[in-house]
């Protein structure tokens, strides 16, 4: 694997933060500085070989890179259509995909002489990656978490304190990502000399989209080697779930010029279609700007965001990273939804039938799989991203499922 | 009616409009110019609004709570323009509203409703072609934000895609109040004034006589809103005009020599 975990150049398309019509930066104006700082420093980390040298040797020592890719024989057998893969990014330190992406912005941070780190979370995944990454660099790290995400993902809010972050609930809005943002850019706007915000996804303004994409990109490099390893051929589909859409996008990119391959993002069905039940921005969404970028949001006539719900708070937000907009419109990528409960089976199913129990926004990906596997054929090959691990989701999981026996 | 201050510092006055009600709204905002604001500035709610602190975050929702909308806020202005046909009026909203609405629709009814400015809190001038092409077809002013951390080469774009003043924020941060007027502000203007000929409000903590006091030592208006928005928080809503005009009474505001 020569170059599976390096990053590579950005492409001219990106150089102006944007994707088809959607991305650019509206954001106030005291962030512009830091913004026009930190894409300054990210071009010059990439000239560096340095930089991608300590970059790619955290990925693999630290980190935990390459990620398998796993041929989940018995769940490929059950469904009885097209033979499954599990790209293993659940295997990573701090269980998620999350650790990618953390790892580079906090050697950028470090880079720029910014010792004080904040973030936002919602599930927790980004803010255990941020907490253990600043303890990694020896930097202060505050998180933003809404309430209601800090109560159903308790595990992961004590973690963050073990870690040694300190964790600030919000109780805005819905107290869930899009509250925890808003939050995270006040605290910016107010420290943005001596702070860098690592926002966990494909969201915000320029170059933030761009740059996390791009310390994501390292899962579809591998997955796209790997499979050619195993299989001698690309896959028919790579499936992974869609929040902001930072593993999404990672295990997509390398796949794009490879129009025989389909892109499938699952977004979140909540428990109904009506505005205010669900996550599922193409469904129910429209463009718009929300948190400094121009994509697909949920919102009422009146241009006011909405609130979402989803079973998992990775991908309870309103808006979509603004790549995906621009996939979605040129039909590039196609986007579905998995509801809560098809997303809760699908994490019986897995654990059950691998061994693996998959994170509930994973799970999502997983329960579209489970949904079209059977109608292809054996011939075909699917990859599914399996973003993160589910030991997290214990607390909901117990509430929410009546297993056999319990 | 191109926008003008009659006071030196010149006053403009920001309202979350529909907190607590659009009627009362509607009084503060007749109150707020017989004591003496300039300009106001006609908050449109919004369900994140991530620049500002706790006060208008609060105002926001109180005024989303009972569906306050921008076509309200431009009815508003409407019935302002007619009945204070001296005050300037500038929409002051976050930019998805306005993109809900259509940025040529938007800019046709400001025009109509006797409407001076815009100011977008979340629009750079880089990102802003489309939208000052179309506020230049309804001949209104887009006013933009100039921030500290803001370097000269950004504050000259400024100062070139504003017309009518130019924003400067007094120091990095939220909206909110605040003990006294930092050095930031000062140096802020300063820098601006080297690329523009436009007046230069000074805003975000202005609270009190002194500070406005202050902010005419070296800028041309201060820009009044957590203040307002916090006594309006804290009247009964029949109460809250009065008590508006009494603490624009207390900043001593001087005419501007003719």
């Amino acid at each position: 694997m020569s170059n599976a975990t390096a990053t590579e150049p950005h492409t001219a398309q990106a150089a102006a933060g944007r994707f088809g019509a959607y991305g650019g930066r509206y954001v106030p104006e005291t962030l512009m500085a830091a913004l026009e700082e930190l894409e300054r420093a990210y071009a010059e980390a990439q000239a560096d070989p340095a930089f991608t040298s300590e970059l790619d040797y955290l990925l693999r020592n630290y980190a935990g890179r390459p990620t398998p890719l796993f041929h989940a024989a018995r769940l490929t057998e059950h469904l009885g259509g097209a033979k499954i893969y599990l790209k293993r990014e659940d295997l990573l330190h701090t269980g998620a995909h999350k650790i990618n992406n953390c790892i580079g912005q906090g050697l950028l941070a470090r880079r720029m002489g910014k010792r004080r780190i904040i973030a936002e979370t919602g599930a927790g995944q980004h803010g255990v990656a941020t907490a253990t990454v600043c303890a990694l660099f020896g930097m202060e790290c505050v998180v933003y978490m809404g309430e209601e995400d800090m109560r159903r993902q308790e595990l992961n809010v004590y973690r963050m304190r073990l870690l040694g972050a300190e964790v600030r609930g919000v109780r805005s809005g819905s107290a869930t990502l899009k509250d925890a943002i808003n939050e995270a850019m006040r605290d910016w706007v107010t420290n943005v000399r001596t702070t860098h915000y690592m926002l966990g996804s494909v969201l915000g303004a320029h170059p933030y989209p761009t740059m996390v994409r791009d310390f994501h990109r390292v899962i579809g490099n591998e997955a796209r080697q790997q499979i050619l390893e195993m299989e001698g051929r690309l896959p028919t589909a790579i499936i992974a779930c869609v929040g902001g859409g930072s593993n999404a996008i990672g295990a997509f990119f390398a796949f794009i010029p490879d129009a025989g391959v389909r892109l499938i993002g699952v977004e979140a069905g909540g428990r109904g279609t009506s505005l205010g039940e669900h996550a599922a921005r193409f469904q129910g969404g429209s463009p718009g700007v929300l948190q400094g970028t121009y994509s697909y949001v949920l919102q009422d006539d009146a241009g006011q965001v909405s609130l979402t719900h989803s079973v998992s708070a990775g991908l309870d937000y309103a808006s979509i990273g603004p790549e995906h907009a621009a996939l979605h419109d040129s039909g590039r990528a196609e986007y579905v939804s998995a509801n809560d409960a098809e997303a809760l089976n699908a994490t019986v199913t897995l654990a059950r039938m691998e061994g693996i129990l998959p994170a509930l926004e994973s799970a999502h990906a997983v329960a579209e799989a489970m949904r079209i596997a059977p109608t292809l054929q054996r011939s075909d090959l699917l990859i599914i991203n399996l973003s993160g691990r589910g030991d997290k989701d214990m607390g909901i999981l117990s509430r929410e499922l009546k297993l056999q026996g319990a | 009616m191109p926008i003008q201050f009659r006071h030196k510092p010149g006053l403009v006055v920001y309202l979350t409009i529909g907190d607590p009600d659009l009627a009362t709204s509607k009084q503060i905002a007749l109150a707020a110019i017989d004591a003496g604001a300039d300009v106001l500035e006609l908050g449109v709610p919004f369900s994140d609004p991530l620049a500002d602190g706790p006060v208008i975050q609060r105002a926001s929702e109180r005024a989303l709570a009972h569906g306050t909308r921008l076509t309200d806020v431009l009815t508003l202005a409407r019935e302002l323009h007619a009945e204070r046909p001296q005050a300037g009026l500038v929409i002051f909203s976050y930019l998805n509203p306005v993109l809900r609405l259509g940025l040529e629709n938007f800019c046709a009814q400001a025009q109509q409703a006797g409407v001076d400015g815009v100011l977008l809190t979340d629009m750079i001038v880089e990102e802003a072609d489309e939208y000052r092409a179309a506020m230049r077809r309804h001949k209104l002013q887009p006013i933009f934000l100039a921030a500290p951390t803001s370097p000269d080469t950004r504050l000259e774009k400024i100062a070139a895609s504003s017309e009518g003043f130019v924003y400067a924020i007094s120091r990095t941060g939220i909206t909110g109040t605040q003990q006294q007027m930092t050095n930031d502000a000062g140096q802020l203007t300063e820098r601006l004034r080297r690329y523009t000929q436009l007046p230069i409000a000074v805003g975000f903590g202005v609270s009190s006589a002194e500070h406005v006091a202050a902010v005419g030592q070296f800028a041309d208006a201060a820009v009044i809103g957590s203040a307002i928005v916090a006594i309006i928080e804290k009247s009964a809503p029949a109460q809250a005009p009065t008590a508006v005009a009494e603490f624009l009474a207390s900043l001593r505001l001087q005419p501007a020599a003719v």
